[in-house]
């Protein structure tokens, strides 16, 4: 098997401790080069995948002799689609900086690869404890991305996410540990040696909450979201950015790989309390965004109504669920980042993210208000975009659980287009007439950001059957583990 | 063997040096002998040898602990190389705290209750009288007297603990008492369980336990900077392994009946220090009571009492004393040229030593327990060794008074991050102060990285 995935993360790491001696000038670009290098390494993995199921690039190092702790990584379908998504979003997020002021960048830029590195990690781990140190490195360089070039109450919104996130993460090692002492013989932290325990129900409950409180805090289902909306208003854009694109992938994919397998009878159990939680999570935080006057806030309550559907689909233990999940995962991280983007575009012109002193943007920025546009419908869900296909795929799984659950969850569509569209005639419509001295015309790197994501929005909603074929099979695995 | 008799002898070199007059090249003599007894204990691995009747045993508990303590010191030796050239008794003190560190190896190698017992009384006069060093310092002076107080008071406890035990048994020596144990486990008299409650207080009030802990923050604080760094790690990594060497050994029969106990103490010892510590300004008392909370921690090792617990307290007890000496070191920089021993005092630390704050970041990332430092590591292993003894309330504690942790932990980072915090040119941070935060840095992040080898020893 080849080491590719291996040099992939040496590589990123790397990357880290380049920045670091970077001049503050050039780190900028440096970065910018050298996440494009990793995401055409990355790239380059689709042509050897093959959609079997299997578990490529595997490596396995032993890394604690005594504790059968091992350095063992590896990609099937889920790991690769989430592993292109972050090593794609991340130059984007590097490049949407570009136009802007950002103090001490390389320590900037080097917590980004970090993070990179982390959520690499974390997505390949196919070991308990590997998978948890991943877990928690990928929370300190966000965190202090978000508390040191964040708003003004940063210090105290970020200690509160960072505790907050700890604590489930902290559970969750509780929930490893057990795991790791129920495995006959010398103990082991293998994924595969998890998968085939034989765990009585009162056991399974007692796992299933330490990681369930994990990774919904993650993501965030309700109602653990409370640290989520002040961190994304308060944190800089490329925090944001990389918090709701790819971070809280972290939560869903956790579900996907280490707790359902894992503890499919207490799945069984409690999914129905599960689904009800997200399901009111949609409905709650699509109702709120309705009525949030700031740009950004609004962006972040309607990104906890779509991973409340995510992490909906994904509960119903349906193929179309989590393959919905998926690809929704995958389209909403690059959905997000645009519209962040477009916040921070605004914000840099107007210095203001109130819908209700915006206005009139589109009398002069005709492609501005096309590119916002694209990127806006393929978060409302409109066929041919991305959204559509992620969103229908998981009502369909979620209507296949319940017909009255489903139709609570499709709100979330409904209400999304209501308040997505209404905030989109409130910045870019009406009379006023905002001069292009102050709305200076979109720069080239700004330009190329959206234009790349609404590309990907409305290409990968025409033609989603690559992305989908990948996933399949590695879905199916994980499904075969609950019949 | 050779260990106690070359860290003995480098006392009494000490004391020879004012009258000899080479005060000057002390320093070196000492680190470079320092070198040698760990060398020296080394050697003895996996030999297990018994000295003086049987008295002592160098097994590989005694070596591990006996060479953590060596390095231990050699990095304090480090620190505080300026509290010996600025005081005029600078002989003295590195007598002293030599000889303390030889009572710290009898501790961890004793074989029986006489020979703990010397070793815990050669530990704590000499730092009773290191307490109150700083003479004209009325703080200090209170520090002395109320460590002597309370030192003298637990040593009362655990000698008629010890008589209790003799009383029963008829010897001192471990095993034996083990033997009687295990043979009469059934009808032991009320006595011998007096004896292990009166052994237990003197010990609990050593380590600073709740609800024996009342003397530790004043006395942290009055001490000499130094001084306090060397009771946060030296006594404190004795008195742990001498703990459970004694308990695991002498009474692991009926630990039915002390291991609960010493659960719902190591509960309550770390919420109380971590909630204790969320309250404080002075960066000297946090530590003292987040020492208190880390007490707590290894009294989980010691409640675990399965094979890893052993491994876990070396492991812990390494990772807290090198992040502790580390950061003792940044303190006793600032407040010895600033007189600003708070928290805030660190403002700006960023902006004025960019490479030194990352090296404190990770000591206090460590302290928190955060990956992939030497903390997180320790403190992995020590929820490993409480959950396979079924331990898992006190796990779920454990994880709720490490979340109180990072709260105030990160408070030092935050400080020093702060966008606001001027430059700060007050005190210079360079040369051998530098090094110790440089190695014991570079040392955290390698036992998080690679922990095996630790691991491996016990």
């Amino acid at each position: 098997m080849s080491k590719d995935l291996l040099y992939l993360l040496i590589f990123q790491l790397l990357s880290c401790i380049i920045c670091i001696f970077l001049k503050n000038e050039n780190a900028k670009k440096g970065a910018l080069i050298l996440s494009i290098i990793s995401f055409l390494f990355s790239f380059h993995m689709f042509f050897e995948i093959k959609n079997d199921g299997g578990t490529y690039y595997l490596t396995d190092f032993v890394w604690v002799q005594q504790l059968g702790i091992h350095f063992k990584t590896g990609m099937d379908g889920i790991s690769f689609l989430l592993v292109q998504l972050t090593n794609f979003l991340v130059p984007l997020i590097i490049f949407s900086s570009f136009n802007r002021e950002i103090k001490n960048s390389r320590a900037f830029y080097a917590l980004i690869f970090l993070m990179q590195f982390a959520l690499n990690g974390v997505f390949t781990a196919l070991d308990g404890f590997l998978f948890y140190i991943f877990w928690e490195l990928a929370l300190i360089p966000i965190y202090f991305i978000c508390w040191l070039w964040g708003g003004k109450d940063s210090v105290r919104i970020t200690l509160k996410f960072f505790i907050y996130t700890l604590s489930g993460s902290l559970l969750m090692l509780v929930g490893l540990i057990y795991l790791y002492l129920q495995t006959p013989g010398e103990h082991t932290f293998d994924i595969n040696a998890f998968y085939n325990l034989q765990l009585d129900s009162h056991q399974q409950t007692f796992i299933f909450w330490t990681f369930f409180l994990a990774f919904a805090i993650k993501m965030p289902i309700f109602p653990l979201h409370t640290w989520q909306p002040d961190t994304y208003t308060d944190a800089p854009t490329q925090g944001t950015m990389l918090l709701s694109g790819i971070m809280l992938k972290m939560g869903i994919y956790g579900v996907i790989r280490w707790l359902i397998p894992v503890v499919p009878g207490a799945m069984h159990e409690w999914l129905t309390l599960a689904i009800i939680l997200s399901v009111i999570g949609i409905v709650y935080a699509s109702c709120i965004a309705l009525v949030q006057k700031d740009f950004k806030r609004m962006i972040a309550y309607s990104s906890i109504a779509h991973v409340g559907l995510i992490s909906a689909g994904v509960f119903t233990l349906t193929i179309e669920g989590l393959q919905g999940a998926m690809y929704q995962m995958i389209s909403h991280g690059v959905n997000v980042v645009g519209l962040f983007f477009i916040a921070d575009i605004l914000f840099d012109r107007m210095k203001t993210r109130q819908l209700d002193e915006l206005g009139g943007i589109a009398n002069s920025q005709r492609t501005f208000s096309i590119l916002f546009m694209i990127i806006l419908l393929g978060s409302v869900a409109l066929p041919l975009t991305n959204g559509f296909i992620g969103e229908f795929l998981l009502l369909t799984g979620v209507y296949k659980y319940g017909a009255w659950t489903a139709l609570f969850a499709g709100s979330t569509v409904i209400l999304g287009a209501v308040y997505m569209l209404r905030s989109y005639k409130a910045i870019m419509l009406g009379d006023k007439n905002v001069s292009p001295e102050i709305f200076t015309p979109l720069a080239n790197s700004e330009k190329t950001v959206l234009i790349i994501i609404a590309v990907v929005v409305i290409g990968t909603g025409v033609y989603a059957k690559p992305l989908l074929d990948i996933a399949e099979p590695s879905v199916k695995n994980i499904l075969s583990h609950i019949h | 063997m050779n260990v106690l008799l070359t860290i003995s002898g480098l006392g009494i070199l000490s004391m020879l040096a004012e009258m000899l007059k080479f005060k000057k090249q002390l320093f070196i003599l000492v680190l470079a002998g320092l070198i040698g007894a760990l060398i020296l204990s080394f050697i003895d691995w996996n030999t297990g040898f018994s000295y003086y009747h049987d008295m002592m045993l160098v097994d590989n508990y005694a070596i591990a602990f006996s060479g953590l303590l060596i390095v231990i010191a050699f990095l304090w030796f480090l620190m505080s190389r300026s509290y010996f050239t600025s005081e005029t008794s600078a002989a003295d003190h590195y007598a002293l705290i030599l000889f303390s560190l030889a009572g710290g190896i009898v501790m961890v190698s004793f074989a029986d209750l006489t020979m703990f017992f010397i070793g815990l009384e050669i530990l704590s006069v000499s730092l009773y009288v290191l307490a109150g060093s700083d003479k004209l310092n009325i703080k200090s002076n209170e520090s002395a007297l109320k460590y002597f107080m309370m030192g003298a008071f637990a040593t009362g406890f655990l000698l008629f603990g010890i008589a209790l035990i003799y009383g029963v048994c008829g010897t001192f020596n471990l095993r034996e008492i083990a033997i009687y144990a295990g043979q009469n486990s059934e009808n032991l008299p009320v006595i011998f369980y007096a004896g292990i409650i009166l052994m237990l207080v003197g010990l609990l009030f050593k380590v600073s336990a709740v609800p024996f802990h009342f003397w530790a923050p004043d006395v942290y604080d009055g001490a000499p900077t130094v001084v306090t760094a060397y009771m946060a790690t030296i006594v404190k990594t004795a008195a742990f392994a001498a703990f459970y060497r004694l308990f695991s050994t002498c009474f692991s029969s009926v630990a039915d009946w002390w291991t609960p106990l010493i659960a719902i103490i190591s509960a309550i010892t770390m919420l109380l220090g971590n909630i204790l510590a969320v309250y404080q300004t002075s960066l000297k008392r946090m530590l003292a009571y987040s020492s208190i909370a880390h007490a707590g921690y290894i009294l989980m090792a010691v409640a675990s009492l399965n094979q890893t617990s052993s491994g876990a307290i070396l492991l812990y007890a390494t990772a807290y004393s090198l992040a502790s000496i580390g950061i003792f070191t940044v303190l006793h920089v600032v407040s010895s040229s600033t007189g600003d021993e708070s928290i805030s005092g660190l403002k700006g630390f960023s902006k004025s030593h960019p490479f030194a704050s990352v090296l404190i970041s990770i000591l206090i990332l460590s302290m928190a327990g955060i990956p992939p430092v030497a903390g997180f590591f320790a403190k992995y292993y020590i929820f490993y060794a409480a959950l396979k003894s079924d331990l898992t309330w006190l796990v779920l504690i454990a994880v709720l008074s490490s979340l109180i942790g990072v709260y105030y932990y990160f408070r030092v980072i935050i400080a020093m991050y702060q966008p606001d915090g001027k430059e700060n040119k007050n005190f210079s941070f360079e040369g051998i102060n530098f090094l110790v935060l440089l190695l014991t840095g570079i040392l955290s992040l390698a036992i998080g990285i690679a922990p095996g080898f630790l691991i491996g020893l016990l």
